[in-house]
């Protein structure tokens, strides 16, 4: 027989399909609608994981979210295995594939049980006692050991294959919470015409209307009221219900996350349906209406299988109609539980007994109760229990002492109260206030815009909740002026009692475990222990004893390690303190928070116009920033060594051709343009004269170099600036900011135009007759147009600006044009190219050429802590100038010390080794340990041209210290180096001027 | 994610539009190269960290590219005030 614990006569599901599924291999069936919890539940299945540190076999405890106990693995395909699944959770699908977690190598039968038996010696805080000795052995021994006895889920080993969706939404009323509450309130807020959002986490709008079978509003069941005003809600333009959507966070100005579970119910979604949908909504009001949750029972070995929540069993029975036991004891300290007695007893179920640790509890359950002939015992706590795999008795005894008596049962069910779902308010930034009369942490004052109502806000009776709800949402949706709706509900249950911290049994001077929390295996002792050991604060309790700190985020436990915390420490709860509610509430995969961008659409992708060129020819590309530059361009039986070595040797002996498009470019206009350049670069300008053109240094205020570029002069009130390639947007915020903060009086435009020339430089002996035929109106002479010259006129028909310039040693061209006529002047240039013999070269020989003649590149030869000095560059400070950004800063006493990191050359004593780059320098190798570090390597290359590798060095007091030698030392080797000039190849610098 | 009043564009723009641009009403002074070291400290490196209000630059990057003033507080994170460079911290009242 399938399904012995579904009744038929009890429930929602009725005559639902038939969907078959499996646990740990095993096929079961359940009903369409049933979560996993309720399905396994309906076949008789308590037992379904292990827990976190000592395997103790655990079952299912609640029958929402809050669930610490029943997560398991669901398998899809080999990609989608999400672990730590709350079966509670999880709608079960046709071929839904489960399996339980952290267990081996059976669920009934695990090896970890033995941690259980060694219990002692994984008590509270024993990660910070018994694994601190020897150092190594933590990365080795004991970290993989701990990895592998305790833990949860496994993470899947494949990139995830579904896809996520990302939806921005404003409201007037965002509703987090679809029960009695949250439907007042956003019915209310409706019928003022507001736009309002109305979300559940479950399947189904209604919240505990789900088991609560005493509630009428309208005339009818809580739950048939439910579904009406959900489907009248989903009708209107103005609302947007949103199920199985968790609001998970409250941010700053009433940003509410929520997400939006589309596909983890359907047995096969479509390839192309978004699994999930975060949701960013930016609400004018939030009404949160996210109710309560319900505590267990802290008493010893309350963690079997079988054990679980008095409304979770309801709720089992009342929705899905599932009997989670045939003999069901109940031990509470509420009035709530005696309810799912009662249901269970109508239902045909045997009530072993209700166990309530109050001595005198009252009111019609008590008497319906005695009426239905089930057992009770006041005054009574249950002090043990035993089954293996699944609870099969208790013992208990009164409270006041006395002989224990044993009762047998099949399932227990326990209510220790319920804690108001305070945790969007905290988020919110709220204070919580406690009420000591109820024992309940209750929302404050708001700091957002917002409002609590129904449970979470501490309100108990189903009427007062309904009227509060609705008089919140209108006054959300800005309809105070209206009459206010009313609607009768009425209650016959009765939630009034409760209990916090250990019970009977389970007190101080017991040494039974009793958890607290039970996905951390957390129990009174240990937060007792914490409490003697030191810690006085929750938060320091919290982090000794990790209560509160698994997934589920101590959602039932926390008020319990509260008040045994503050028991032991003799104050009252609000003393002890509260810890901080985050974000998120319930956990978030990262696939909803990352969405789209991930992949090609992780980041942009920036190419030049001649990027297909390059890429036709076999280029090899590097990724500098978000753009892809080519690196270099291997010929055939080339590796990158031989095709660097070519084209440097190619470049100097004729001439290359290189895409420089990439650079970033801003020009500068306006009256004032030269003053303004004087105060963002270390040089002078105003003398610059129309058409020349200088190597510019900017500085950040303190001292050290930030960008640097060459600029043109294209008139008087005119540059053209170029910055480094990553450098371009924050050198155009630096000079925005400047310019409109600091110096707004100056009649300066800042334009970005990175992307709109493209740049083809032409360096080499030859490059002048390379270009001579294709440009028109430009005299290129060197007497017409020196090194460092710009001039404007056309080249192949298309307007250009011509810099005469050189990053390489070489003479050597700048051709601008605009961007969508670079490919075709490139391809001009180059069919000219190579009639010359010129080769096309990439970022990997720029940077080999520049080396040689010692230029500097941003960001490797500097770092943020280099000045202008002391790379060298002190010629290009203008000496006369009373002001420019980095002035004062350079004259900090230690940017003018002896002793500072200077850049230098260093060749190798053996010609053909080349250095790494970033690695240390020291003067004496056999220097004791720690070896004085010198400095160390910025840039080095084997110099094709120089027939010797070449290094760039920032080295202490480098400048003073020409011909010394100096070592690097490497794994296996020491290397020797000599300090000398940064320049390696044509010193004089002759070859730039032809 | 912050809503910022853009007080050039006259519009509530999610903060994705904005960047953070550090404390506001720092002027840098017109004698730089005078200053003390204690000066230029106090000028360049000394920055307030209140819990309350904290007077603030943001720059609409995604927008209108202009820097303004904020005042917002550091506990809510509520923005008291959005204004334009160069104009005075504003009066927020005794009573907030």
């Amino acid at each position: 027989m399938t399904q012995p614990f579904r009744i038929a006569t009890a429930g929602r599901l009725g005559k639902a399909d038939p969907v078959r599924f499996s646990f740990d291999g095993k096929a079961f069936t359940g009903l369409s609608g049933d979560t996993l919890a309720s399905a396994l539940l309906a076949n008789g299945v308590h037992l379904v994981g292990r827990s976190f540190k000592y395997h103790r076999p655990r079952g299912v405890i609640s029958a929402g979210a809050e669930e610490p106990n029943a997560l398991v693995g669901i398998h899809r395909d080999a990609a989608r295995k999400a672990p730590n699944v709350r079966a509670t959770v999880q709608e079960i699908y046709e071929g839904l594939d489960a399996v339980s977690q952290n267990r081996w190598p059976s669920l009934s039968f695990d090896i970890g049980t033995l941690n259980d038996l060694a219990s002692p010696f994984f008590s509270a805080g024993f990660y910070y006692k018994t694994f601190m000795w020897p150092k190594a052995a933590w990365e080795k021994l004991y970290e993989p050991f701990i990895r592998r006895a305790a833990g949860l889920g496994e993470a899947p080993d494949r990139p995830d294959p579904d896809c996520y969706s990302n939806r921005f939404a404003h409201c007037d009323v965002l509703v987090i919470g679809g029960g009695a509450a949250g439907l007042s309130a956003a019915l209310a807020a409706a019928d003022t015409g507001a736009r309002v959002i109305l979300a559940d986490e479950q399947a189904e709008m209604g919240g505990a209307l789900r088991y609560e079978t005493g509630a009428m509003i309208e005339a009818k069941p809580g739950w048939d009221w439910a579904q009406a005003v959900a489907a009248d809600l989903s009708a209107r333009d103005n609302v947007r219900l949103l199920t199985r959507t968790t609001g998970f966070g409250y941010y700053a100005q009433n940003m509410m996350g929520l997400v939006e579970r589309l596909t983890d119910h359907l047995a096969s979604p479509a390839t192309d349906q978004s699994r999930e949908r975060l949701w960013q909504v930016r609400a004018r009001r939030v009404v949160l209406a996210t109710g309560s949750i319900e505590r267990h029972m802290v008493f010893p070995d309350n963690d079997r299988p079988g054990i679980l929540l008095a409304s979770a069993a309801r709720t089992y029975l009342n929705h899905y109609g599932v009997a989670v036991g045939r003999n069901v004891a109940v031990y509470t300290a509420e009035d709530g539980a005696w309810q799912a007695a009662i249901d269970l007893k109508r239902a045909g179920i045997a009530i072993a007994a209700i166990i309530d640790c109050r001595s005198d509890p009252q009111g019609p359950h008590v008497e319906e109760a005695r009426r239905l002939g089930i057992e009770y015992l006041t005054g009574h706590a249950v002090t043990a229990t035993s089954g293996r795999l699944r609870v099969s008795s208790i013992k208990i005894r009164p409270v006041s002492g006395g002989a224990e008596r044993s009762v047998a049962c099949d399932a227990l069910i326990t209510s220790s109260g319920w804690t108001p779902a305070v945790h969007l308010f905290s988020q919110s930034r709220g204070k919580l206030a406690f009420e000591a009369e109820t024992q309940r942490f209750l929302p404050g004052q708001p700091v957002q815009n917002m409002v609590s109502v129904g449970a979470c806000a501490g309100t108990v009776d189903l009427g007062e909740t309904v009227a509060e709800a609705l008089k919140a949402g209108q006054e959300a949706a800005g309809g105070a002026a209206r009459k206010l709706p009313k609607l009768a509900a009425k209650s016959t249950e009765r939630w009034s009692g409760g209990m916090l911290g250990a019970g009977e049994g389970a007190g101080a001077e017991s040494t039974a475990r009793a958890f607290v929390d039970f996905q951390n295996d957390v129990t009174a002792k240990d937060i007792r222990q914490a409490v003697r050991e030191g810690m006085r604060s929750i938060e320091h309790v919290k982090r000794f004893t990790t209560t509160g700190m698994a997934t589920d985020q101590g959602k039932t436990s926390n008020m319990h390690g509260l008040a045994i915390a503050a028991e032991m420490l003799g104050k009252p709860i609000p003393e002890v303190g509260l810890t901080t509610f985050r974000a998120p509430y319930t956990p978030v995969t990262f696939g909803a928070l990352v969405g789209h961008g991930r992949g090609r659409l992780f980041e942009p992708v920036r190419r030049t116009p001649i990027h297909d060129w390059a890429e036709a020819r076999g280029a090899v590309f590097e990724d500098v920033g978000q753009w892809k530059r080519a690196w270099y361009f291997p010929q055939a039986g080339e590796d990158m060594h031989a095709a660097v070595a070519r084209e440097c040797r190619t470049v100097r002996q004729s001439a290359g051709i290189f895409d420089a498009t990439t650079l970033g470019k801003i020009e500068i206009v306006g009256p004032d343009a030269a003053r303004f350049m004087e105060l963002m670069y270390t040089n002078p300008w105003q003398k610059l004269g129309v058409g020349r053109c200088r190597y510019g240094i900017m500085l950040r205020e303190d001292g050290f170099i930030y960008d640097d570029g060459v600029v043109g002069r294209l008139a008087e009130d005119r540059f053209h600036v170029t910055t480094t390639t990553g450098g371009a947007p924050r050198v155009l915020n630096h000079m925005e900011d400047y310019l409109q903060t600091e110096f707004p009086d100056l009649k300066v435009y800042l334009t970005s135009t990175s992307e709109q020339w493209a740049v083809i430089a032409v360096q080499g002996p030859k490059s002048r007759e390379i270009i001579a035929p294709l440009v028109d109106g430009i005299d290129l002479s060197d007497e017409a147009m020196p090194h460092m010259s710009v001039r404007e006129g056309m080249i192949c028909g298309v307007p250009t600006r011509l810099f005469r310039m050189s990053f390489t040693g070489e003479r050597g061209f700048e051709i601008n044009v605009p961007a969508d006529y670079g490919r075709a002047v490139w391809e001009a240039v180059w069919a000219e190219g190579e009639k010359h013999g010129a080769c096309v070269y990439g970022t990997e020989t720029m940077h080999v050429l520049r080396a040689e003649k010692g230029f500097i590149i941003v960001g490797q030869e500097t770092d943020g802590t280099v000045t202008p000095h002391d790379a060298g560059l002190s010629w290009a400070i203008g000496r006369k100038k009373t002001d420019f950004v980095g002035m004062r800063g350079l004259m900090r006493p230690d940017l003018a010390a002896p002793g500072r990191k200077q850049l230098v050359g260093l060749k190798t004593r053996d010609p053909k080794t080349v250095l790494e780059e970033g690695a240390q320098i020291v003067a004496d190798p056999q220097a004791p340990v720690p070896v004085p570090m010198l400095g160390h390597v910025t840039s080095s290359y084997w110099s094709e041209n120089c027939g010797h590798s070449i290094a760039l060095a920032l080295v202490a007091g480098g400048h003073e210290r020409m011909g010394e030698t100096l070592y690097v030392p490497m794994p296996g080797s020491v290397i020797e180096v000599e300090v000398t000039s940064t320049v390696f190849f044509d010193k004089k610098g002759d070859r730039t001027n032809g | 994610m912050l809503l910022i009043h853009c007080p050039y564009c006259e519009e509530d723009r999610p903060e994705l539009e904005f960047r953070h641009a550090g404390e506001a009403h720092i002027a840098r002074p017109e004698n730089m190269a005078e200053l003390s070291d204690e000066e230029f400290e106090r000028f360049f490196f000394i920055r307030s960290n209140p819990k309350g209000i904290v007077y603030e630059r943001w720059r609409h990057i995604h927008g209108c590219a202009r820097f303004f003033n904020a005042a917002r507080d550091t506990v809510s994170d509520r923005f008291l005030a959005t204004y334009k460079t160069g104009e005075p911290k504003p009066d927020l009242g005794k009573g907030k």
